[in-house]
């Protein structure tokens, strides 16, 4: 049996899938990737590996995405998350025409055609502006833990616009409200706001979609899918694990650059 | 100039500067030969500029000046965006426009406008010393920075300053503009002649104008001959070799030089050597270059197999300056100044770019968005919709300054530029 694997060090978090050679998923596994990136990547694949209960030779192809993917000498390739997410998003949801990709440290929106190939993309630009730091900082503000910030946002009756869209300013104009005693449910769907409107942006640049999927932590915050459904009239696929999209798209890629070999 | 004594000094120098050879690239074909003529011709000539002082008078330029008007006068010129591009290239960015935000200059200002005020206030450039200015002449074809820019060097150093307002062309170019640019030119002689000491001859002046319209022709020339696979040259060469006829056009040296370069160019046209060892996808720049990024990303382009062959930029110097004809100097330097691409419609801006993706076969563009550079930068997004829909050409949008890399995000744009890559491979 032949064993591919994608690993995907992000910002925030490293994940790793490993895939047999029918496409189907062994396993996977998801870690910070903290301040050192070389632990970050044997923890987590070793991790992987435990569970598919499989030793790291087994691995006939290995594929690096992410901003540390320079950083992993044993991989066979490399290839940027941009490809790798729409790689991933296509083979679990194969009518996917747009993927929209909100990491740690940026949000990409991604236009793929019907092999998951990249047609069109957009990126954040130098700022955390609509990014998942940007819900992170912000929930270390209210002392709310990231997973249930989302869910807050639901609670709110009267959403409070925030004006700022860098994060420092935006973190001082929410310091200021909550010492107006404004409801924090309220602040906080108006910074769900926030982050959507500037990835509602970048949708548009690359063209009204169809079919969306959604990938990275982000997805997993109701409060944000919420407010982009609102604005795309229609359902957003999301993966049970839309974290590992990326890692999905590598480890595809694995098979396919090993057969080619 | 030889009357100064400079170019003995100027060999002197250089014979005492030891050559470091430089490892061949695998990626990369042969160097060009006339990279060292170059280097020589704009040392040179800042060089000079040290000693230039009460042997000529000195002049400071914007980019896109009709400056073989000041030619006749024997001006010698100083032109601050390429002095700007020189400390970009150095890495000096920074550091020089700090000096201008230090008094209160905004960062989100031009920083080839940052870099001069800085170098004005601190004396602070990689040159040596550039000469202060005996006249400044600014022309807001490129933009209208420059205006309040000139404005400010003129106030601080109390030097007399001439602007040549060039009406944008939103479709055609009527009567009326050209007369009014004639008539400035007709009241800038006798100012020029008081500022300089000399008078203005009009035998001189067309050998000038055919001089200045005979460089953009041989530039235009050059860049020509990166319509051929592989592709000669790269436009990361020619970026540095458009240095002459941004700043030396008019002087029979530049048009001396393009003659070679040309001869050069079409020699390894025919022996089929290319600029890059393997050419396997033609894109097109546009905008400004990236100058402290220059020499690493000319090999991480060549070592994908991505050659940049042509480019709006460079373009610029080669697509109207020929219009220059010493039948008409006037009226045709008001033409070839006024319809330059920044001071002409989008609908102009997009035209040329289809007829250039389709004269040099460009598989990807590459358009820099640039905070510096506002009439460059504005409309990108709608261009690169409209050449999409219009030639299926795939496009990348990147940001950066082209000498202020403290808003340079070097990962950012290295997975925009892979990601780019993998789009145009597959």
């Amino acid at each position: 049996m032949t064993y591919f694997a994608g690993i995907d060090v992000g910002s925030l978090t490293t994940e790793v899938v490993i895939l047999d050679k029918d496409d189907r998923m062994v396993s996977y596994a998801i870690s910070a990737t903290g301040a050192n990136v070389t632990e970050a990547v044997e923890h987590t694949l070793g991790q992987a590996l435990s569970r598919a209960g499989l030793a790291r030779d087994r691995l006939n192809f290995i594929v690096a995405t992410g901003y540390g993917r320079i950083t992993i000498p044993f991989a066979d390739k490399k290839i940027t998350e941009i490809s790798c997410h729409a790689m991933g998003a296509h083979h679990l949801f194969p009518d996917t025409e747009t993927v929209i990709d909100i990491g740690g440290q940026d949000s990409k929106v991604i236009r793929i055609d019907g092999e998951g190939k990249v047609i069109d993309f957009a990126m954040n630009d130098k700022c955390a502006a609509g990014t998942g730091r940007f819900l992170e900082v912000m929930a270390g503000t209210f002392q709310v833990p990231i997973d249930d910030f989302g869910a807050l946002s639901l609670k709110s009756k009267r959403e409070i616009p925030i004006s700022s869209i860098c994060t420092v300013f935006a973190e001082s104009e929410v310091i200021s409200l909550i010492a107006r005693n404004e409801p924090a449910e309220d602040i906080i769907r108006g910074l769900h706001r926030s982050v959507v409107s500037r990835v509602w942006g970048m949708v548009q640049t690359v063209g009204v979609p169809g079919p969306v999927t959604m990938s990275g932590g982000v997805a997993k915050n109701p409060g944000v899918v919420i407010l982009l459904e609102e604005h795309l009239k229609k359902p957003i696929h999301i993966h049970t694990e839309p974290q590992i999209i990326g890692a999905l798209g590598a480890a595809l890629f694995a098979k396919k650059h090993f057969l080619r070999d | 100039m030889k009357d100064l004594g400079a170019p003995a000094l100027f060999r002197l120098q250089q014979m005492q500067k030891k050559k470091r050879p430089r490892k061949p690239n695998p990626h990369l074909g042969p160097p060009l030969k006339c990279a060292d003529r170059l280097r020589e011709i704009m040392t040179r000539h800042y060089y000079l500029s040290r000693f230039v002082k009460g042997a000529k008078p000195v002049a400071w330029v914007t980019s896109g000046a009709p400056v073989e008007l000041l030619r006749v006068f024997d001006f010698y010129t100083v032109y601050p965006e390429n002095h700007g591009a020189l400390c970009g290239a150095q890495k000096l960015g920074p550091e020089i426009c700090s000096k201008a935000e230090d008094r209160g200059y905004h960062p989100d200002l031009c920083s080839y406008a940052r870099i001069d005020l800085g170098h004005a206030f601190s004396g602070k450039t990689p040159a040596g010393r550039l000469p202060r200015p005996d006249l400044l002449f600014c022309c807001n074809n490129i933009c209208q920075t420059v205006l309040y820019w000139y404005k400010e060097l003129s106030h601080y150093w109390d030097v007399p300053l001439i602007v040549f307002d060039t009406p944008f062309n939103f479709k055609d170019i009527q009567e009326s503009d050209i007369r009014y640019m004639v008539s400035q030119f007709e009241e800038m002689i006798p100012r020029l002649e008081k500022i300089s000491g000399r008078k203005f001859s009009d035998k001189r002046f067309k050998k000038i104008i055919s001089l200045g319209s005979e460089a953009s022709l041989t530039w235009g020339r050059v860049l020509a001959t990166m319509k051929h696979s592989p592709a000669p040259m790269t436009i990361f060469d020619a970026f540095v070799h458009m240095a002459p006829v941004v700043s030396l056009r008019g002087l029979p040296v530049s048009l001396d030089y393009y003659r070679i370069l040309l001869e050069e160019l079409e020699d390894r046209v025919e022996k089929g050597i290319g600029a890059i060892a393997k050419e396997e996808k033609r894109l097109m720049w546009d905008n400004i270059a990236v100058w402290f990024k220059l020499r690493d990303w000319s090999l991480l382009f060549a070592e994908r197999g991505f050659n940049f062959v042509a480019a709006t930029y460079t373009n610029a110097w080669a697509e109207t300056i020929h219009y220059l004809n010493p039948e008409s100097p006037f009226e045709s330097m008001a033409r070839a100044y006024s319809l330059v691409i920044l001071n002409n419609n989008m609908d102009h801006r997009l035209k040329l770019m289809e007829g250039m993706i389709r004269d040099y076969r460009i598989d990807g563009l590459v358009i820099l968005s640039l905070r510096s550079c506002k009439p460059y930068s504005v409309g990108q997004y709608d261009i690169r919709r409209l050449l999409g829909e219009r030639l299926g050409v795939k496009t990348l949008v990147i940001e950066a300054d082209m000498t202020d890399f403290r808003t340079f995000s070097e990962e950012q744009i290295r997975t925009r530029l892979e990601a780019f890559f993998e789009q145009l491979e597959e």
